[in-house]
């Protein structure tokens, strides 16, 4: 649940200013270039392209190419160069255009970013962001629509953000900017064109607080980036079926905000996690250890997880829609565990 | 080689506010001996690194620079504190040669908190960054984007930093070196890629793994390319001060191919190496081609030292050394605690 202290997305209201998912990127960018020279971007067509996605146009015309720097087709050069800038007073953010690309940038992230200052006994340290992408049925097949935030979630020294809305967009990449550790950001890539309310002025959501996006008496939905829109589909379903979901997404796979998803569970006594990740051995695993572990003696059902397919993505449409979680299918799901009658 | 006659020319032309190359005649006798110090500390550590393994007071292993000490200090003479370094797996030369004490290393070799890295790195991942030492490294070729990555943070941050970044010729067989060469080129990185050919990929000759001409590669790119003998001192310490005032002068990188030997195994335990190199190729290398006697002899040739100052330095780096390790050895652990600090920052 949150407390006042904590930094609560504001439902959308007359007056409350609203935008896109990528100007929410966009401005974040923006405003924290403007606000500390260190910070750059590097990456594939980020300038006078501004990416395929359009996310980071305009930048280059404020900032120019030195500071939003076309790279070649070099993931781990660049995400290398990222590294090395990093430890030597810059703040780069590194963009990676696709989430499927983690495979190209491994090694530096894994072996270079996040263990460097543990292996300097904390003499250097590696603050960059890495935003990259996640989420299926774009009709884009394996190579460009896998969900693989678990795979920099097992990592120590490495932080990852999965913000599902414009506000926690902003929010969370001006943290992951200041942060003095790597960071990754994982956006949902269907995502960028959906609005939402961002009242003008500084946002910064610190990693590690979940953000409770709807309140819920019966089940919760512990739902992650492109799960949480989803999972407020079915609550919506659901309320109309006379069942109360709470749907609280952590914002956060690491720091982790335990605290919150325990308690939302402890009220509720029903849990199912949904990720778009593969559900083998995924943050859906993890983050149902977590709930079992802390609300055990307060749950009526076993934790459920609701994660993509454990195939390769596929191309066909008909096909590719049967891999991702479905707000029907976690419908159907709650009101199993809830006793309800199909 | 270029090596020495091309290097000096170079050196010749008189360029203000550099530091002058070691061959010139402006160089003073303790500038000299300095760097022969510096080398007879890097063969003595790897002696102690050695024997500590052996009698097994180190923990796990480790990869020993000895023979190879001409190019970390020949191409550190050349550098500046504040200029970067990044190393490898057989990085204790580059370390020492870039500044570091002995007793703060030995101590990280031994896992105690009173290392360089507080135990946490070891041998492979020594960092120094106050003498500008951004690491070793233990993925081979792995510190390419490092280096390539601080030099363009120096070009961003408006200094005029140069970074050398140190790697053996089996790192000639990663990929990511070849992209950050080519950012580097595209953008004028003052950067130095030193690559030590001391022959052997681990267990392999690099003949067996090596396509072509080593510096084709970078040449590809339009990298100014050296080539220098890696046992002779002042012919390294001379190229990369050449190299170095290309990079200040924002001229860009260039990539120096020393030909060197390591005379150890691929690491500490490697002892039976005859059935990937002869006793004989061993016994040539260190009786010919010793870096250190190279030196010691052009030295008392020039009347710049007797053999007498050049004990006297063996002895005082033999008694620094003996006082480090015993610093390592009695130096206590690191607290249990310690082992979730400095996970994140």
């Amino acid at each position: 649940m949150s407390t006042p202290s904590r930094t609560v997305e504001p439902r959308a209201a007359a007056g409350v200013r609203t935008i896109t998912f990528a100007q929410a990127v966009n401005e974040a960018l923006a405003e924290e270039m403007r606000r500390d020279p260190a910070v750059f971007i590097l990456g594939e067509d980020v300038a006078e392209a501004g990416t395929p996605f359009k996310v980071l146009s305009g930048l280059v015309d404020e900032f120019g190419p030195e500071r939003v720097r076309d790279t070649p087709i070099s993931e781990a050069g660049f995400a290398g160069l990222a590294v090395g800038a990093a430890m030597t007073g810059m703040r780069p953010v590194v963009d990676l255009m696709f989430g499927d690309f983690l495979t190209l940038v491994m090694d530096q992230l894994v072996n270079q970013a996040a263990k460097t200052h543990y292996m300097s006994g904390g003499k250097l340290k590696v603050p960059m962001v890495l935003r990259t992408t996640l989420g299926a049925t774009r009709r884009s097949a394996a190579q460009h629509s896998q969900s693989l935030h678990a795979w920099v979630s097992h990592v120590p020294g490495l932080k990852v953000a999965l913000p599902a809305t414009p506000y926690d967009a902003k929010g969370l990449m001006k943290a992951a900017i200041r942060d003095d550790n790597p960071v990754v950001i994982v956006e949902d890539k269907l995502s960028f064109q959906d609005k939402g309310p961002v009242p003008e002025g500084e946002i910064v959501i610190p990693l590690g607080q979940a953000d409770v996006k709807r309140e819920g008496t019966d089940i919760t939905f512990i739902a992650t980036s492109s799960m949480v829109v989803v999972a407020l589909r079915a609550a919506e379903t659901l309320a109309a079926q006379g069942l109360s979901a709470e749907v609280v997404d952590p914002r956060s796979m690491v720091p982790l905000d335990t605290a919150t998803l325990v308690e939302s569970a402890k009220k509720t006594g029903r849990v199912v996690v949904i990720d778009e990740g593969h559900q083998s051995y995924g943050v859906s695993a993890e983050l149902a250890a977590v709930v079992a572990d802390g609300a055990f003696y307060h749950l009526d059902a076993p934790v459920k997880r609701l994660g993509a397919m454990d195939v390769p993505v596929p191309f066909s449409p008909v096909l590719e829609d049967l891999t991702v979680p479905t707000p029907e299918q976690l419908t159907a799901l709650a009101r199993e565990m809830c006793g309800a009658r199909s | 080689m270029t090596g020495r006659s091309a290097a000096s020319k170079t050196a010749s032309k008189k360029r203000r506010g550099r530091r002058a190359a070691l061959e010139e005649p402006s160089v003073d006798a303790a500038r000299h001996l300095e760097t022969y110090r510096q080398m007879v500390r890097i063969r003595v550590f790897e002696e102690h690194a050695n024997d500590l393994y052996l009698t097994a007071k180190m923990p796990g292993l480790t990869h020993m620079y000895a023979g190879e000490e001409a190019v970390a200090v020949g191409v550190c003479d050349a550098l500046r504190r504040d200029d970067y370094i990044t190393s490898t797996h057989r990085g204790h030369g580059h370390c020492i040669a870039k500044g570091a004490r002995l007793d703060l290393m030995f101590a990280e070799l031994l896992g105690k908190a009173a290392g360089y890295n507080r135990g946490k790195g070891g041998s492979m991942h020594i960092a120094d960054q106050e003498n500008g030492n951004l690491g070793a490294n233990a993925i081979v070729g792995g510190s390419a984007g490092i280096a390539t990555g601080a030099a363009l943070s120096a070009r961003l941050r408006g200094t005029d930093q140069v970074v050398a970044c140190f790697f053996g010729e089996g790192a000639l067989g990663q990929g990511l070196l070849y992209e950050v060469m080519n950012m580097a080129q595209l953008w004028k990185l003052p950067v130095i890629y030193v690559c030590e050919n001391n022959l052997y990929n681990e267990y392999t000759h690099f003949e067996e793994t090596t396509a072509g001409t080593i510096l084709d590669r970078p040449r590809a790119f339009g990298i100014h390319t050296a080539e220098v003998d890696g046992q002779d001192v002042m012919a390294v310490a001379t190229v990369t001060a050449e190299l170095v005032e290309r990079a200040r002068q924002g001229e860009g990188p260039s990539f120096l191919l020393a030909h060197t030997y390591r005379y150890y195994g691929h690491h500490v335990g490697d002892i039976q190496r005859d059935y990937y190199r002869s006793k004989d190729e061993e016994a040539h290398w260190r009786s010919e081609r010793d870096p250190i006697a190279l030196y010691g002899a052009w030295l008392q040739e020039r009347d710049i030292a007797t053999a007498d100052e050049l004990g006297t330095i063996e002895a005082e780096v033999r008694d620094e050394a003996e006082k480090a390790v015993a610093f390592g050895l009695d130096a206590p652990y690191p607290d249990e605690g310690e082992v979730t600090l400095h996970v994140y920052a």
